[in-house]
């Protein structure tokens, strides 16, 4: 203020100036607010454009050539062919490929299972460490640890874990009675999606335990007090009550962790090496590139996989918006 | 409708805390029952208690006789309207007011005549749609109201309804309650720190004070006849004056106290013969106390400030070194200024004793000198142990 007061004689001096400037120059407040708004949010536009909007449009671009990997700047338009063509009356490209269809079931099968275990098992976990407790905070902090562990730390770990002759968990289920001969976790195609999905559980199941936590504690205790003057049983108060408050931010835990688990590829490649039987789509889409060379094809694949996460997260989010209790709560 | 009884009630908390203290309480059916105390005094929790919100940790609570102490809060039959409305957020007016008659697996045609009768009763039909965010302040207590009517309870709890409004909607929302309660003759029990509130709506007021009823009786019964010291002072705005004093001799019918002052005063109250030469209080309200010229009036006081209310004016009067300011409440306007030196009397028919341990001695005039209330004839208050004897059980 007292700047402004030291200012304000000199420019009440040259008051007539800013009408003897082009009387239509003179921004209104509005317009200036909002430049400055895009002057400062430009930084952000331009890095996301840098690192996210331009290998985008480069690999859909690349997606409709034959480019291979080493040699980038040769190439020729293909078109269509390397998403999907037709010759000789045999068909060829990405989505006439069976590795690709069973890279697309393994990446939905993968994502089904994980997040589904992770909302269940991140519920009980938020339920439980909602309650007031000794030792509360330890347990908070101490069950972010799997959530710090980088994935290529986890996937070594559960990799030793699952090892079918030294592994601690076939040592388990042995000395339980569970199973008689150790199981092959990894190389037994039936079994290594479960490794993974097991690995991927223990690993986010934090992290949909801790956003579900936060939407718990949103809730007034006084609601569960009227709820059950109201007659409400623990199973009522949760389906009644709960679960449509937690809604949203349980929803929007869920997009994260489905657009998570369906780009999943380092867990799976280093714990299972990109095995038929577990890879991903991601995984299909590197093999193309750096197995294969195969540029275009790479990039195609990687584009459907863009299309895929991106054509999902869309559906959880006209979910959301359009949900009855979603829409509720988050007003 | 239903009576309720409280037989030794109890609150610990661990070894230590006892919050709750052995409260007697009958509540008559139909009757409107209102729990004043300073906060901090066990009120809210008792409340709990009564509601099966919080456990008993001894003594017994009946309900119609029938014992409910391990009864779920929807078992004992109650309603409850919470401090904060608790109103459900997603669900709106009528799913609120439904919830409980859904959860019991009324019939449908059941549950919508119970909240739209509700409804009509507190004027929320047009609201019936909207969700509590929607809704006012006032509206929102409707609601929460009506959530607890639908249920048709056999006994109404409100924890402290008002103490989220402003003051002029608070007075409404006071008059509605009032109005609520002689319609549905419902059972009422109703929890405040607000002794206007405890005044204007209770037919009985239980005066709680940490874990301990001073004194249950009707609102002017505790205004005119306070058990002591504490519910002295709690009811009646501004508080009641308390000047030391020496019993010079006790008496049947009159005694006499000798004022700090060193004058004597007799006053028509009962005093034992065992008390004789004791410290003890005179009270008396700041409306009692008469002005007199500066040369006849038996006490002297300057005047500190003054506060002109329009309808009446407080004049706050040095008591020198004996500590808070007595306050004169006079009912016309006042042309007396701060700093004059004023003569006053205290009438000795509108005065209190209190003991040391700031128990009331039994006064012979009744209040203001206004006729008994009626049906009221027994001296309703006995003085030995007011914490037990006093609860009407």
């Amino acid at each position: 203020m007292s700047h402004n007061s030291q200012t304000l004689p000199p420019s009440a001096a040259v008051a007539p100036a800013p009408a003897a400037r082009a009387p239509g120059r003179k921004r209104s407040l509005q317009q200036r607010r909002a430049r400055a708004a895009w002057l400062l949010v430009a930084p952000a536009l331009i890095l996301l454009f840098a690192v996210a909007g331009w290998p985008l449009l480069r690999t859909l671009f690349y997606s409709f050539t034959d480019a291979a990997m080493d040699t980038p700047e040769e190439y020729n338009f293909v078109g269509l062919a390397n998403y999907l063509d037709f010759a000789e009356g045999d068909s060829f490209g990405v989505l006439a490929d069976p590795l690709w269809w069973q890279a697309v079931g393994n990446t939905l099968w993968f994502t089904a299972c994980s997040v589904s275990l992770e909302l269940f098992f991140g519920m009980l976990l938020a339920l439980l460490m909602n309650e007031k407790f000794r030792g509360q905070g330890v347990v908070r902090a101490a069950i972010l640890v799997p959530w710090a562990i980088p994935t290529i730390v986890t996937a070594k770990m559960w990799g030793w874990m699952f090892h079918d002759q030294y592994g601690v968990v076939n040592d388990l289920l042995l000395r339980f009675g569970l199973i008689e001969t150790p199981l092959a976790w990894i190389a037994e195609p039936t079994l290594s999606m479960w490794a993974v999905v097991i690995a991927d559980v223990w690993k986010t199941v934090p992290f949909m335990a801790l956003m579900l936590l936060a939407a718990l504690q949103m809730i007034p205790s006084d609601l569960y007090e009227a709820a059950r003057v109201d007659g409400a049983n623990a199973w009522q108060r949760f389906r009644r009550i709960t679960l449509p408050l937690i809604m949203p931010a349980m929803i929007v835990a869920l997009i994260f962790r489905v657009m998570d688990a369906l780009r999943v590829f380092d867990l799976i490649y280093v714990l299972t090496s990109n095995s038929e039987a577990t890879i991903s789509i991601s995984g299909y889409a590197r093999e193309q590139m750096i197995s294969f060379q195969e540029m275009g094809v790479g990039s195609a694949a990687s584009v459907l996989v863009f299309m895929m996460v991106a054509g999902i997260a869309a559906c959880f989010l006209w979910i959301n918006r359009f949900s009855h209790e979603g829409k509720e709560a988050k007003e | 409708m239903a009576q309720l009884t409280l037989d030794k009630l109890n609150k610990r908390y661990g070894e230590a805390a006892q919050v709750i203290k052995g409260i007697d309480l009958q509540v008559n059916s139909g009757e409107f029952v209102v729990i004043v105390g300073p906060s901090g005094c066990g009120k809210s929790t008792l409340l709990r208690m009564i509601a099966g919100l919080e456990d008993i940790s001894g003594g017994d609570m009946y309900i119609d006789g029938v014992r409910v102490n391990d009864d779920t809060p929807s078992e004992r039959g109650i309603g409850m309207v919470f401090q904060s409305y608790a109103l459900y957020p997603h669900m709106n007016v009528y799913e609120n007011m439904a919830f409980s008659l859904q959860l019991a697996k009324l019939p449908k045609d059941e549950i919508a005549r119970r909240v739209e009768e509700a409804a009509r009763i507190l004027q929320l039909e047009p609201l019936l749609q909207r969700r509590p965010k929607d809704l006012s302040g006032g509206q929102r207590q409707r609601v929460a109201i009506g959530r607890a009517i639908a249920r048709e309870p056999k006994l109404f709890l409100f924890d402290e309804p008002l103490s989220n409004l402003d003051a002029a909607l608070r007075v409404q929302m006071r008059m509605e309650i009032a109005a609520l309660h002689r319609r549905l003759k419902s059972t009422i029990i109703y929890v405040t720190h607000d002794q206007v509130e405890a005044m204007t709506l209770a037919q009985r007021i239980v005066v709680l004070n940490r874990g301990n009823v001073e004194q249950v009786g009707t609102p002017l019964e505790l205004y005119d006849h306070p058990a002591n010291e504490f519910v002295a002072q709690f009811i009646g705005s501004p508080k009641m004056n308390l000047m030391p004093a020496t019993l010079v001799r006790a008496g049947e019918a009159d005694s006499v106290v000798r004022l700090w002052s060193g004058k004597d005063l007799v006053v028509p109250i009962a005093t034992p013969a065992s008390a004789e030469g004791t410290k003890v209080k005179l009270g008396i309200r700041p409306e009692h106390i008469e002005w007199g010229s500066v040369a006849q009036a038996p006490n002297l006081a300057d005047v500190l400030f003054v506060e002109h209310m329009g309808n009446e004016t407080y004049h706050y009067l040095d008591s020198g070194k004996l500590g808070e300011p007595w306050v004169v409440r006079d009912s016309r306007r006042s042309d007396i200024a701060a700093g004059e030196t004023v003569g006053y009397r205290l009438p000795p028919e509108h005065c209190h004793l209190f003991d040391e341990s700031g128990k009331a001695f039994a006064r012979r005039a009744a209040g203001n000198g206004a006729s008994r209330i009626p049906g009221v004839d027994a001296p309703p208050i006995t003085f030995a142990e007011p914490a037990r004897t006093n609860a009407l059980h």
